[in-house]
């Protein structure tokens, strides 16, 4: 497993993770950012991309 | 032992290339020469969220991740020029580097103003950290600020410096600010919500000279007026950091032209097979819109060229390169996020929400939908992304 970390107070809800790892980030129907905070090892390198296309760099993958 | 890949250009598209090459099962030397004295970090928030608060290298740096520990960061270190048939660069300080594979990711430099009287302080640019150090310094509430130039950058510093209490004028040639990407419509209000927050614009004039002795006390237009200046933001564009490729008989015409895997062409049409270029200067056809070779200068852009170039050269490229490009601007409480070349279009048209609220328009070449672009109502707008997939 791995375990996600969104710094809330850097989001701005661009979404862009969305595209990257949906089965870890979504947009709910408000604009606002949701996330899982676990995920099975298969979805690393999704969260990787996810961590690079994210504009405030606000996404960590916590060792 | 092989010579290294070199990347000349330390910012996201040099990080995210060395970081792609590890990625991708490249496990060679790795050189990445950068002439701005920090470790890579992301420019967005310099225009935004950062230059409202203290600037700092640490608050911008982009992780250092393990997979290029070893990697040769050369930092403050400029390119002087490069022999590609020699497979050579060479520094400013006349230290020559043979490379297995070159990466050009020098992007873009700050156009400045060019004005008889322009040896003065106070004439600021928004590129880099030290710019933004430097302007943040003197955003002070009551500070005249005036701004050449109404593309994003321009407007988002405009929507920054006001809400830290300066007094604004925006000046530039075009009628709307934005109007060239965003279309008339949409942009015309963008104008409204910028001047209903105390923005003033001085559209379709241009700067002609500075007032000042030794600091910028005003700036003189082309309509014979003069306004009052404290702090001077030239945000009027860039230009191509490509001078030390020249004398190779690339296509320099505007960026570098490629081929779809982002290989450098000649000007007789030859590929290098160990050229990239990647980022802003990149000029590659995209088979998402039609053939022809153009430049994107958005965010994402660094990151998804790397990604493909490491993919090409470590033979793990498959199909066409296709990146979907993607900008966001905030101004205020306007959050913008589009999809697509809006500038393609020949036809602009809302397609959702009110104008006067969150809305999204949509850009339409030939009838084909080339670019989306909203105000708030992203998930609207996330939708629409896959007519581009």
């Amino acid at each position: 497993m791995i375990t996600i970390d969104v710094d809330m107070n850097k989001c701005q809800h661009y979404g862009q993770c969305v595209f990257e790892a949906p089965s870890v980030f979504k947009l709910n129907n408000d604009d606002k950012l949701e996330f899982t905070a676990t995920a099975d090892d298969s979805e690393r390198s999704n969260v990787e991309a996810a961590i690079d296309v994210c504009p405030m760099q606000a996404i960590t993958i916590v060792e | 032992m092989s010579h290294p890949v070199v990347i000349v250009g330390a910012s996201m598209g040099g990080l995210r290339m060395a970081e792609a090459l590890r990625r991708f099962g490249y496990t060679g030397a790795i050189t990445v020469i950068g002439d701005e004295p920090y470790a890579p970090y992301n420019r967005p928030p310099l225009s935004k969220e950062v230059l409202a608060e203290t600037v700092s290298h640490e608050a911008v740096a982009f992780e250092q991740r393990d997979s290029t520990a070893d990697v040769n960061w050369m930092f403050g270190t400029r390119v002087q020029a490069t022999d590609l048939e020699h497979a050579v660069v060479t520094d400013v300080n006349g230290d020559v580097h043979p490379y297995s594979a070159l990466v050009v990711a020098t992007g873009l430099r700050s156009k400045r103003l060019t004005v008889p009287n322009g040896e003065l302080r106070g004439r600021h640019a928004v590129r880099t950290l030290d710019d933004a150090i430097a302007l943040r310094r003197e955003l002070v509430p009551g500070a005249r600020v005036v701004i050449v130039g109404a593309g994003f950058i321009g407007c988002e510093v405009a929507a920054t410096a006001r809400k830290l209490g300066c007094d604004v004028t925006i000046v530039a040639p075009g009628t709307h600010p934005m109007q060239r990407p965003l279309g008339t419509e949409l942009a015309a209000e963008m104008q409204r919500r910028h001047e209903a927050q105390g923005v003033t614009f001085r559209m379709k004039t241009a700067v002609t000279d500075l007032v000042g002795t030794l600091a910028v006390d005003g700036v003189a237009l082309d309509d014979g007026t003069t306004i009052p200046c404290d702090v001077l933001v030239e945000a009027i564009g860039s230009h191509d950091n490509t001078e030390w490729l020249e004398g190779n008989d690339l296509d320099l015409a505007t960026g570098v032209r490629t081929t779809n895997d982002l290989r450098a062409v000649k000007s007789t049409g030859e590929v290098w097979d160990n050229v990239f270029v990647i980022g802003d200067l990149a000029r590659f056809p995209n088979p998402i819109f039609d053939n022809e070779c153009r430049r994107i200068e958005h965010w994402n852009i660094p990151t998804e060229t790397a990604k493909r170039a490491a993919q090409v050269f470590t033979g793990n490229a498959q199909g066409d390169f296709r990146p979907i490009p993607s900008f966001w601007t905030d101004q205020y409480d306007n959050h913008l996020l589009a999809y697509g070349v809006l500038s393609l279009a020949d036809e602009v048209k809302l397609i959702d929400g009110e104008i006067s609220g969150d809305c999204v328009f949509g850009y339409y070449r030939d009838g084909d939908m080339v670019g989306v672009c909203g105000i708030g109502m992203r998930s609207v707008v996330q939708r629409y992304r896959a007519n581009f997939v």
